[in-house]
């Protein structure tokens, strides 16, 4: 389909991605750009390729053809650049993925002090401050076992915010968390969407969608089926799959 | 028959001793072979050919004996040129074999950690190496420990055998003064007393260890 929307200064730019796990494809043929300071959100039934769009995204898994673009430069596998673009593209996952043997704070500086060799003082000092703008600065020195879900989730953001990340890809951040939980996630997310932050969010929360996305694209048999505002998507779909996705999804 | 003690004290100092190198041929022993096991272990995981290596040494390790191992760098290296002293070549036997048998162990540990944790690594831009020290090593060798010590004990056993290398340690004192003696089965008993003992401290002191992580464990929620 066309683009419906040709951003002016574009950040990630997707041509033609395929992506085939053996013979199975997965992602056929996806088109997008993102412009700097967007908030996009992909829904999709599941299986329908949307953490598989987002791992190509960030190079966790390889593409079979086409074009992934971040910031002019091309993701790829065996390139040097990959590790670059990583650090300029951070990740929240479901599961948190928190190092248990490391305490928040550890958890924030790792790859500051290691990946990008700040001063330990330094890093310290960055990860505090995130962990107060996450609402944990009392946290700092718990182990992830010791913390909920929710605070794991914060922990888990301040953490890919401490790379100093252009570009954010959250893949389903909120649905391992008791429905309680969600909100304090959610938040922590909207205010870095204000703050300006380049998302990319897998959710099913479509109050996140409709308040806080400027695009939201449906995802179907690896193609994107339709895109639009939030507005567009919601309040008048086009396509019979996205009809057809909503419906399930608000019962 | 009569048995009479009493003999040993006087030999005590010696059997003391060679207790002492029996430790020391274990546990350098052991950290060769936690290096050789950890590095075939990394091989072994690794999607490069240099994995054949490390299946050929784990395989060629498991599926011949000990004592075999021994008498080829012992009696076997010199015609190749390498001849080592008989402390160097109990050392390399036992660090060679142990880490045939850690090296399982420590892929084990490594495998077990879910492939988030890579994953998570990868995304704040570390490169495979540096996720592997600093997330999955710590967290699989807290898995491994176990398995871990009772390598240590299993070596500290068969460190024994070096005693056919003329290595003078616990088993192969005991046997010279038995034989000197003629009191055999005092001496064989007392080595067999001091095994128990060493590899007794090692087991409480493992389990301790062991007790101290589940503990911390715990707190952490593994
Ligand atoms: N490593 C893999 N090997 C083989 N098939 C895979 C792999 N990863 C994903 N798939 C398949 O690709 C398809 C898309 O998976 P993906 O996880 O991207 O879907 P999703 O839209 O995120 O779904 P969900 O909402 O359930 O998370 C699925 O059919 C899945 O089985
Ligand atoms: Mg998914």
């Amino acid at each position: 389909m066309e683009l419906a929307y040709a951003p002016e200064k574009s950040i990630i730019d997707v041509h033609g991605l395929i992506k085939e796990f053996g013979k199975a494809r997965v992602l056929n043929g996806i088109d997008t750009s993102v412009s700097a300071g967007e908030v996009v959100v992909l829904i999709g039934a599941s299986g329908s390729g949307k953490s598989t769009f987002l791992r190509c995204l960030n190079g966790l898994e390889s593409i079979t053809s086409g074009e992934i673009l971040i910031s002019s430069v091309p993701v790829e596998k065996k390139s040097k650049n990959l590790l670059d673009i990583r650090r300029q593209v951070g990740m929240v996952f479901q599961q948190f993925n928190l190092f248990p043997h490391l305490t928040a704070l550890q958890n924030i500086i790792e790859a500051p002090i290691h990946v990008l060799h700040q001063k330990k003082e330094e890093a310290v000092q960055i990860a505090t401050d995130l962990l107060t703008k996450v609402g944990l600065s009392d946290k700092r020195d718990y182990y992830p076992s010791s913390l909920s879900g929710g605070q794991c989730q914060r922990v888990a953001i301040a953490r890919a915010l401490a790379m100093h990340p252009k570009i954010m890809l959250f893949d389903e951040p909120t649905s391992a968390l008791d429905p309680e939980l969600v909100g304090e996630v959610l938040t922590v997310m909207k205010q870095l969407a204000e703050d300006g932050m380049t998302m990319i969010v897998v959710t099913h929360e479509m109050s996140f969608a409709r308040e806080v996305s400027d695009r939201v694209i449906f995802i179907d048999g690896g193609r994107i089926v339709e895109e639009g505002t939030p507005f567009e998507i919601f309040a008048g779909p086009q396509e019979k799959r996205t009809k057809a996705f909503l419906r399930r999804i608000s019962n | 028959m009569n048995l009479d003690f009493t003999i040993i004290f006087k030999y005590m100092p010696y059997l003391m001793k060679a207790a002492g190198l029996t430790i020391e041929l274990a546990v350098l022993g052991i950290a060769l072979g936690i290096l050789l096991g950890l590095l075939a272990a990394l091989l072994k995981i690794s999607h490069t050919p240099l994995r054949f290596i490390a299946n050929f040494y784990i395989w060629l390790i498991r599926g011949t004996p000990l004592l075999v191992q021994l008498f080829l760098i012992y009696y076997g290296l010199p015609q190749f040129g390498v001849k080592l002293s008989a402390f160097a070549s109990s050392i390399l036997g036992l660090g060679i074999n142990s880490g045939g048998y850690l090296a399982e162990v420590f892929r084990g540990g490594i495998e077990a950690i879910p492939v988030g944790q890579t994953e998570a690594s990868l995304s704040l831009g570390m490169g495979k190496f540096l996720a592997m020290r600093r997330i999955i090593l710590p967290q699989a060798l807290r898995i491994a420990l176990p398995a871990l010590g009772n390598q240590f004990i299993i070596s500290l056993k068969d460190s024994s055998l070096c005693s056919v290398i003329t290595m003078s340690e616990l088993l192969q004192t005991s046997q010279r003064f038995a034989s000197v003696t003629f009191a055999s089965t005092e001496f064989y008993t007392t080595a067999a007393a001091f095994y128990l003992i060493m590899t007794t401290v090692i087991s409480v002191v493992l389990r301790s260890m062991e007790w101290r992580l589940a503990v911390e464990n715990r707190t952490r929620g593994y």
